[in-house]
């Protein structure tokens, strides 16, 4: 089991476009990764879950994942949480 | 309203002064909400059968953002992700396992996201149209209807619809869009401002639209607001030729500006690239009002150098040599946020550190960019005019207009979009070369509306004679001080309201490119004495659509030859 955690990066928070890139990073993995905001634990898998955390600029998120290479998994997308996504 | 008579024609606002003839096709109503039966083949083929449209819708959505690209792509993107979503799916399956048919399991799990989407509210409700989106096309997959959406035949048609969502007019194929039709929606919609950006003929609002039937034809006239149903041959023959003759004017070259009585009212154009500055030229663009220079700052995580905006400067007033080019200073705030001049949220952002407020607390910035337009001011022969974004106070005018000038700026100016600043115009105007009136902001600030939310749009409507007796105020003031006093919002593109803003002491129009041609020939049928009765009518209304009705009345009495005498 690995975990990271990290603070959403992007001004305007994980809306829809970030939101998707970010799901497309973690169906690529093949992992099952887990994203807990506060109480709340969603599948990193699933945009509406995202969505639903409200995820803002400044939140803090915990990533957690159990496989293979889960370190370097979750490297890579506490990586892509940590950019300004609205800044590029 | 009437009874409804078969063959009656309709009657709603017109945008633009366009015409256009051909068949009509509504948009699909939404599918009804799919009944809650049990299952009759079982929990595993209804799976399989859900998994199956998730799937294939999110294939296709995927596919329909590829062909718009763009803006529209990401956000059908996202929408393909939520067909493909698993924890929507592992909802979908525990509905059948309950019993459920594959439609009714989508449709209600759909439901439970967009409720809790809803309640979350703002950016995240506005993703509940998205979602019910995605849920309508999974649900048609499944009953082997076709989905709800934007129609696309083979053939040009006239779209019919209630009113148009952001997300069908992405996709809008605008070779085949003849014109647009909504039964809802007012002429600041969705709908209307994409037909003023795009040109294309419009009537919106005309209750009764969503009574024509597939197919059926129609004649569309934005400049009464008439849709004609079942024209006959005359009527379409008619039809024919003035599109025929508007086509011919608008590749005629195009004069300057002006009323039927000779007063020049010149037309420039609203820029926000340099790119845009030979295309705005050939439609016979005077100069322009408003070269927005947000552009140059976006996607950079500091200011551009001096070298940097004066080289793109140049550009631009080379295109315009001997016009006149006003420019606006970097209009940011919390609502267009720029990382290096102000990244504190703000909870009312259009109430907060922007415009020229923005500027003064970064005045290094001001600075810069004043100076790079005054080296290019000083390296080419047009006119350049600079003015602040968001004034609000005499002291504030001072400020820049002293700034500008110490910097080598010939003509300073503010803009007004505050009704403070409007209301003290005359103050204002002693203190600076000129005024150019920002009506979006204008409206939204008079009318307390942020014209950002949809569920206020109504109120977003320049033709409110409380926005419109502030125009009067400010040209009034102009007049006295012999001060140009020019628009430059939406509002100078509607053609019969561009008049009434002249008739309120505008003396500069400044619109997007594609709406000059159209304000121009409104323009040349009115006189000065006729646009200021035209003015008088406005105010004295009670309502913007008071006020646009009583206006567009008596400019038909005006233009249609009478019978009566004296």
């Amino acid at each position: 089991m690995a975990d990271r955690s990290v603070t959403i990066a992007s001004a305007n928070g994980l809306h829809a476009r970030p939101a998707s890139l970010f799901v497309q990073e973690v169906t690529k993995s093949g992992l099952s990764v887990e994203m807990t905001k506060g109480e709340k634990t969603i599948n990193a898998a699933s945009i509406l879950g995202l969505i639903s955390l409200g995820l803002q600029h400044g939140d803090e998120v915990a990533l957690r994942t159990d496989g293979d290479n889960a370190d370097s998994v979750l490297d890579d997308l506490a990586a892509f949480l940590t950019i300004d996504h609205d800044a590029s | 309203m009437t009874d409804l008579i078969q063959g009656a024609n309709l009657r709603g606002v017109g945008i633009g002064r366009g015409m256009a003839v051909g068949p009509i096709l509504r948009m699909p109503d939404p599918l009804p909400e799919p009944a809650d039966d049990t299952s009759t083949i079982g929990g595993d083929a209804e799976k399989v059968r859900a998994a199956g449209a998730l799937a294939a819708t999110a294939a296709d959505i995927r596919l329909r953002g590829q062909r718009a690209g763009g803006a529209a792509k990401d956000v059908l993107d996202a929408q393909a992700f939520m067909a493909e979503d698993p924890t929507l799916k592992d909802d979908v399956d525990a509905r059948i396992d309950s019993g459920k048919t594959a439609e009714r399991a989508v449709f209600e799990a759909f439901a439970a996201f967009r409720d809790l989407l809803t309640s979350m509210g703002g950016y995240m409700g506005e993703r509940a149209t998205d979602l019910n989106d995605v849920s309508q096309r999974v649900v048609a997959h499944l009953q082997g209807v076709s989905a709800p959406g934007v129609p696309d035949p083979d053939h040009s048609f006239i779209l019919v619809a209630r009113d148009l969502a952001p997300a069908d007019t992405a996709l809008l194929d605008l070779e085949k869009v003849l014109a647009l039709v909504t039964s809802d929606g007012g002429p600041t919609s969705h709908t209307a401002i994409l037909a003023r950006e795009k040109s294309i003929v419009a009537v919106v609002g005309a209750s009764n639209a969503l009574t024509l039937t597939d197919g059926q034809i129609v004649i569309v006239d934005a400049s009464t607001g008439i849709v004609t149903v079942a024209p006959n041959d005359d009527e379409q023959a008619a039809a024919t030729d003035t599109i025929a003759a508007r086509a011919a004017a608008a590749v005629a070259p195009v004069g300057p500006g002006a009323l039927a009585d000779g007063t020049k009212v010149p037309l420039l154009a609203n820029l926000g690239s340099v790119d845009g500055a030979l295309p705005a030229v050939e439609k016979g663009a005077e100069g322009v009002g408003l070269f927005r220079t947000e552009f140059l700052f976006l996607d950079a995580d500091r200011a551009p150098t001096v070298a940097e905006q004066q080289e793109k400067y140049t550009r631009l007033l080379e295109a315009f040599s001997g016009k006149k080019v006003v420019v606006r200073a970097l209009d940011a705030g919390a609502d267009k946020p720029l990382s290096f001049l102000n990244d504190e949220p703000e909870e009312n952002p259009a109430l907060g550190l922007r415009g020229l407020r923005a500027l003064r607390a970064n005045e290094p910035i001001l600075r810069d960019q004043l100076t790079a337009l005054a080296n290019a001011q000083a390296a080419t022969d047009a006119d350049l005019w600079v003015m602040a974004p968001m004034v609000s106070t005499v002291e504030e005018t001072r400020y820049f207009t002293a700034l500008a000038r110490e910097l080598g700026i010939k003509t300073a100016g503010v803009m007004i979009e505050v009704p403070a600043a409007a209301l003290l115009a005359d103050r204002i105007l002693a203190d600076t070369d000129f005024a150019s009136i920002g009506t979006n902001d204008l409206t939204q600030y008079t009318l307390a509306a942020d014209r950002l939310l949809g569920s206020v749009a109504s109120f977003q409507d320049p033709w409110h004679p409380a926005v419109l007796r502030l125009v009067g105020e400010v040209g009034r003031a102009g007049q006295k001080l012999d001060k140009p006093v020019g628009i430059c919002g939406e509002a100078a593109a509607d053609p019969l309201l561009a008049v009434v803003l002249v008739g309120l002491g505008a003396t500069t129009l400044s619109m997007s490119p594609a709406a000059l041609a159209d304000v121009r020939s409104e323009l040349a049928r009115f006189t000065l004495q006729q646009a200021q009765e035209f003015a008088e009518i406005a105010l004295s209304a009670n309502s913007a659509v008071e006020a646009r009705l009583a206006v567009l009345a008596a400019a038909q009495t005006l233009t249609t030859p009478s019978t009566e005498s004296e």
